[in-house]
C-alpha cells in the first residue's frame, strides 16, 4: 500500500499511510484509538474506498469496490465487530460467502464438511455446526468468526482485535493456529492492544499515530516503553494513579450481596464494596462475572439471595429501580455499541439518557440544564467531539466509551459497576479511564470492576474476587494481586492439584 | 439426538403453526355434520388457498426484514387481468396463465427495485406501489366481470382421484417448485442473512440486492397465483378494493400465526400457508358450532392475539430481561 489517504467530512483519518505485508509473516498494527488503523483494514479489506493511493498485490494494482472483491483477491479480514448472521447455524455461516451447491442447490452434507474441517482448523471443534449463532456466547463466536475465515482459504488474513472476547484458553489455541498458518506461508496482519499477544507473536510492528504510520521495526527491537511512547506520542508516565493505604473496614460497606444466585451461572455468591474501594472481578471471560453485575443491576430474573445498599435490604429488579436515587447505581455494560450508546442518535441525547429525570421539568426537557451538564460531561472527561449534537456512532472507539461513561456519572452514581470497560480502546483513553475510576472512588463511589486484563486489575484494584464457574474461588488483596495469583485461582489450579495429592497421600 | 434439538429450535415456529392448525382442524371436522369427508376437505382447501399464496408472498418478503403492503393489490390486479386473458382454446389460456404469473412477477419486482435501488423503506415504497397497481386493475375492471376458461378453472378447484382437493395439490406443487429451492438456494440462504443482520451479510460479501430481488420477484408470483386462483373460483374479476387490503392485512397476520418473525431472518413460507388454513379455519369454526358470521372479524382477532401470545411464550421463561430485546 502507498500513500493512502482517507478523509470522513473534515476528519483526516489516514494520511499518506504506507504499508508493506509479507508472506509467511505476523504483522503487528499498533496505535490508539482513532490512529488510522480501523481505516487501512477497512481499505484493504474493501469496506471504504482510498482518497488517494495505491494498493498493489503481489506487484499488480487491485482496486477493491466491495469485501466479496477483497475475498474473492485472497484478503480476508475478521473484523472488531462480528459479521456473523445471528439467526443462522454456525456451519451456515462459514459457508456464507460461497456455500457448495449442488444443481443450484445448497449441498448441506458438503457444507457440514467444510464447516467441520473450518472448526478444527481454528481449533474450535467442540462448537457444533449445527448450534445457531444467536445461541453462542461471544467467545464462542469469535471462533466460529476466525473458522469462517479459515473456511475461505485466505492469501492475506486480517485480524483486528480478534482475541478481545476470547477466553485465556482460546487464546492460545489461535495463536497456534495464527504460527500454522504463518509456516503456510500466509501474510497475517494482526490488530490488537494487548502488548503481551504482540509480543508473543508478531515478527514485525508498524505504529500508527494520527492516521499517519509512525515507524515499522522488527518486532522485539523496542521495549513496551518505547512503543507506548510512539503510539501516544508522549512521555509514557505511571500507568495506573497510586492506590491509598488500606480502606479502613469500618462502618457499613455501601454494596453487600450475600448469597447470590443465578441459573447455574452464578453460586451462592457474597461480596461487600466500600466507599472509596475498587474491587475488581478477575477470573477467565464467561465464569458469571457479567451474569454477577446483570443480576446486582436487576436484569436477571429469579435470582437468589440477598443485595443490601447502606446495610438495608434492597429488592432491585429493574435498571430503573437500580438507578434510582435511593441506590444510585450505574452499570457501564460490556457492548458500548447495543447496550451502551443509541449510535445514531447524538452526543447530547446520549449523554443524558440514564438522567433524564434530573434535566427536565413536568415532563419537559429543559434544555439549558442539559447543555450546561453536558458540557461539564465532555470537559471532565476530555471527550474528543465536534460539538454534542454529531451523531455519537461518528467518534472513535474510546471516546464513545467516554460518553457512556459520562452519561453514568451524570446520574451522581454511588455504586458503579463496570464491565470491561477498556476492551478495544487505546492506551491513553485507559489510562485516563484508570485515573477517573480512582477520583471516583477517592470522592466516595463503591466500584466493582471486572476486566478480562489481568493488568488492569493489578494496578487498579484495592481487592479482587476471582470468579471460577460462578463461585468466587479466591479473594485477593493489596500485595497479594499479582499476576500469578491470578491466573492460578482463574484456572483453579489448587482444585485440579487436589485430586494428585490425594492420590499421593494414599 | 443433539441435531433434532437444532432443528427443532430452528423450525420451533413453523411446527407451532402446524399444531395450531391441526387442533382447529380437528375441532372443525370432528364438529362437521358431515365429518372427515372429502367434500368437506375440498371446502375447506379452496378456501384456505388463496390466503395461503398471499401469505406465501408475504412470508418472503418479511424474511427479508421487509414488509409487502402490495400483496394483496397484486393479487386484486391478476384476478382483473385473469378474467381477461384466460380465455379460449388450450394455447390462448396457456399464454393468458403465463401473462398473468409474468405480471405478477413484474410488480414484484418494481417492489424490489424501489426498495433496492431507491432506498425506499419497504412499508412506504409497498403501499404507493399498491395504490399504482389498484388503480391499474380498475382500469381494467371498473365493474366486476370478465369470465375465465370453466374447463381449467373446475379442474384445479375440483377434486384428483374423487378425494384430493386439486387446490391444496397445486399449493403443495408451488412449496415445491418455488419455496423449497429458493430456501435452499445461495440466493434463499442471502434472503435470511438479509434479514437477520444486513451489515453483517454485507460484510460477508453476500449477494444482498439478489436476494431481496428475488424474494419481492417471487412474492409478486405467488401472490399471482392467488389472483389466477382467485378468478377460477368466482369466474369473474373484480377490482374490490376492501378485498385487496384484507388480503393484505390478513398476510400479515397469517405470517406471524405461521411464526415467521416480523424482524427478518427467521420462519418460512410453510408456516406461513399453516398461519393461513388456520386463520381461515376460524371462520369455520363460527360455522359448525352455529355463530353469527357477525362474529368473524372480532373471533379472528382473538385468535390471533391468543396465537401470538403462545409464540410469546418463551418471553416468561426468559430469566436475563436483556434478552426480552434480542
Amino acid at each position: 500500500m502507498a500513500g493512502i489517504s482517507k478523509r470522513y467530512g473534515g476528519v483526516r483519518a489516514l494520511e499518506q499511510a504506507d504499508l508493506i505485508v509479507a508472506p509467511g509473516r505476523i504483522h503487528a498494527i499498533l496505535g490508539e484509538n482513532g490512529a488510522g488503523k480501523s481505516t487501512l483494514i477497512k481499505v484493504m479489506a474493501g469496506v471504504v474506498a482510498p482518497d488517494e493511493g495505491t494498493m498493489k498485490l503481489d506487484g499488480r494494482e487491485v482496486v477493491f469496490a466491495s469485501p466479496a472483491a477483497a475475498n474473492q483477491a485472497g484478503v480476508v479480514c475478521i473484523f472488531q465487530e462480528l459479521s456473523l448472521i445471528p439467526d443462522l447455524s454456525v456451519a451456515d455461516n462459514i459457508a456464507i460467502s460461497s456455500p457448495p451447491t449442488r444443481m443450484g442447490l445448497i449441498d448441506r452434507r458438503r457444507q457440514r464438511r467444510i464447516a467441520e474441517d473450518a472448526l478444527a482448523r481454528a481449533g474450535a471443534e467442540n462448537i457444533h455446526p449445527s448450534a445457531l449463532i444467536k445461541d453462542l456466547p461471544l467467545s464462542r463466536r469469535q471462533m466460529v468468526e476466525i473458522a469462517k475465515a479459515l473456511a475461505r482459504r485466505p492469501r492475506i488474513l486480517i485480524l483486528d482485535e480478534a482475541t478481545s472476547a476470547l477466553t485465556a484458553a482460546d487464546v492460545a489455541k489461535v495463536f497456534v493456529v495464527l504460527k500454522r498458518l504463518r509456516a503456510e506461508g500466509l501474510a497475517l496482519l494482526y490488530i490488537s492492544h494487548r502488548m503481551h499477544e504482540i509480543a508473543e507473536l508478531a515478527d514485525e510492528c508498524s505504529v500508527f499515530r494520527n492516521g499517519r504510520k509512525v515507524a515499522t521495526y522488527e518486532a522485539g527491537t523496542k521495549s513496551d516503553n518505547e512503543v507506548v511512547e510512539m503510539m501516544i506520542g508522549r512521555e509514557y508516565v505511571h500507568a495506573f494513579p497510586p492506590k491509598p493505604a488500606a480502606v479502613p473496614s469500618v462502618g457499613v460497606p455501601v454494596l453487600e450481596a450475600s448469597g447470590l444466585s443465578w441459573t447455574d451461572r452464578l453460586r451462592d455468591i457474597s461480596l461487600s464494596v466500600r466507599a472509596g474501594e475498587i474491587v475488581g472481578l478477575g477470573g477467565l471471560d464467561g465464569q458469571g462475572q457479567r451474569e454477577l453485575l446483570l443480576a446486582l443491576f436487576g436484569v436477571l430474573r429469579g435470582r437468589g439471595g440477598e443485595i443490601r445498599v447502606d446495610g438495608a435490604p434492597e429488592r432491585i429488579s429493574s435498571p430503573t429501580e437500580a438507578k434510582s436515587g435511593k441506590i444510585g447505581m450505574a452499570l457501564i455494560p460490556e457492548d458500548r455499541k447495543t447496550e451502551g450508546l443509541m449510535l445514531p442518535m447524538t452526543v447530547r441525547e446520549n449523554l443524558t439518557f440514564a438522567s433524564l429525570d434530573r434535566i427536565s421539568r413536568r415532563g419537559f426537557i429543559d434544555r439549558d440544564v442539559e447543555t450546561k451538564l453536558i458540557d461539564d460531561m465532555i470537559a471532565l472527561l476530555a471527550i474528543k467531539t465536534n460539538g454534542p449534537d454529531i451523531a455519537v456512532g461518528s467518534l472513535s472507539g474510546g471516546n464513545q466509551q467516554k460518553v457512556v461513561i459520562a452519561k453514568w456519572l451524570m446520574n451522581q452514581p454511588r455504586i458503579i459497576l463496570l464491565n470491561d470497560p477498556t476492551r478495544g480502546i487505546d492506551v491513553g483513553t485507559k489510562q485516563e479511564i484508570y485515573q477517573l475510576l480512582r477520583k471516583l472512588a477517592d470522592e466516595g463511589a463503591a466500584i466493582l470492576f471486572y476486566s478480562t486484563d489481568y493488568d488492569e486489575l493489578i494496578g487498579c484494584c484495592d481487592r479482587v474476587l476471582v470468579l471460577y464457574d460462578g463461585a468466587i474461588k479466591k479473594e485477593l488483596a493489596g500485595a497479594e494481586i499479582t499476576e500469578k495469583a491470578l491466573i492460578a485461582s482463574a484456572l483453579n489450579i489448587e482444585s485440579m492439584e487436589t485430586p494428585k495429592l490425594k492420590a499421593a497421600r494414599a | 439426538m443433539s441435531e433434532w434439538r437444532f432443528w427443532f429450535a430452528k423450525q420451533r415456529g413453523t411446527l407451532l403453526a402446524i399444531a395450531i392448525f391441526l387442533v382447529m382442524f380437528t375441532i372443525y371436522s370432528a364438529n362437521h355434520p358431515a365429518g372427515f369427508s372429502a367434500n368437506v376437505v375440498q371446502t375447506a382447501a379452496n378456501k384456505g388457498v388463496l390466503l395461503a399464496f398471499v401469505a406465501m408472498a408475504q412470508s418472503l418478503v418479511v424474511i427479508t426484514s421487509g414488509i409487502d403492503l402490495s400483496v394483496g393489490m397484486i393479487f386484486t390486479l391478476t384476478n382483473c387481468l385473469a378474467s381477461a386473458i384466460v380465455l379460449g382454446s388450450p394455447l390462448s389460456t396457456g399464454l393468458g396463465v403465463v401473462a398473468v404469473l409474468a405480471v405478477g412477477a413484474l410488480c414484484g419486482a418494481i417492489n424490489g427495485l424501489i426498495v433496492i435501488f431507491g432506498r425506499l423503506q419497504p412499508i412506504v415504497a409497498t403501499i404507493a406501489t399498491g395504490a399504482v397497481y389498484f388503480g391499474l386493475a380498475l382500469a381494467l375492471r371498473t365493474t366486476p366481470g370478465g369470465s375465465v376458461n370453466e374447463t381449467l378453472a373446475d379442474a384445479l378447484t375440483g377434486r384428483l382421484f374423487d378425494f384430493l382437493p386439486a387446490s391444496l395439490v397445486t399449493l403443495v406443487a408451488v412449496v415445491l417448485v418455488v419455496w423449497i429451492p429458493f430456501s435452499r438456494s445461495v440466493t434463499g440462504r442471502a434472503a435470511y442473512a438479509v434479514g437477520s443482520s444486513e451489515p453483517a451479510a454485507y460484510m460477508s460479501g453476500v449477494p444482498i440486492r439478489r436476494a431481496k430481488f428475488m424474494a419481492y420477484t417471487l412474492s409478486g408470483l405467488l401472490a399471482g397465483i392467488g389472483g389466477l386462483f382467485l378468478t377460477f373460483f368466482t369466474y369473474t374479476g373484480d377490482a374490490a378494493y376492501a378485498s385487496g387490503n384484507t388480503y393484505t392485512l390478513f398476510s400479515i397476520a397469517a405470517v406471524v400465526l405461521g411464526g415467521v418473525s416480523l424482524f427478518g431472518g427467521s420462519g418460512s413460507a410453510i408456516g406461513a400457508i399453516f398461519g393461513a388454513l388456520a386463520f381461515r379455519t376460524i371462520g369455520d369454526l363460527l360455522f359448525v358450532f352455529d355463530f353469527d358470521p357477525l362474529w368473524q372479524p372480532l373471533f379472528q382477532g382473538v385468535v390471533l392475539l391468543l396465537a401470538v401470545c403462545l409464540g410469546a411464550f418463551g418471553l416468561l421463561r426468559v430469566r436475563n430481561r436483556l434478552e426480552w430485546f434480542g
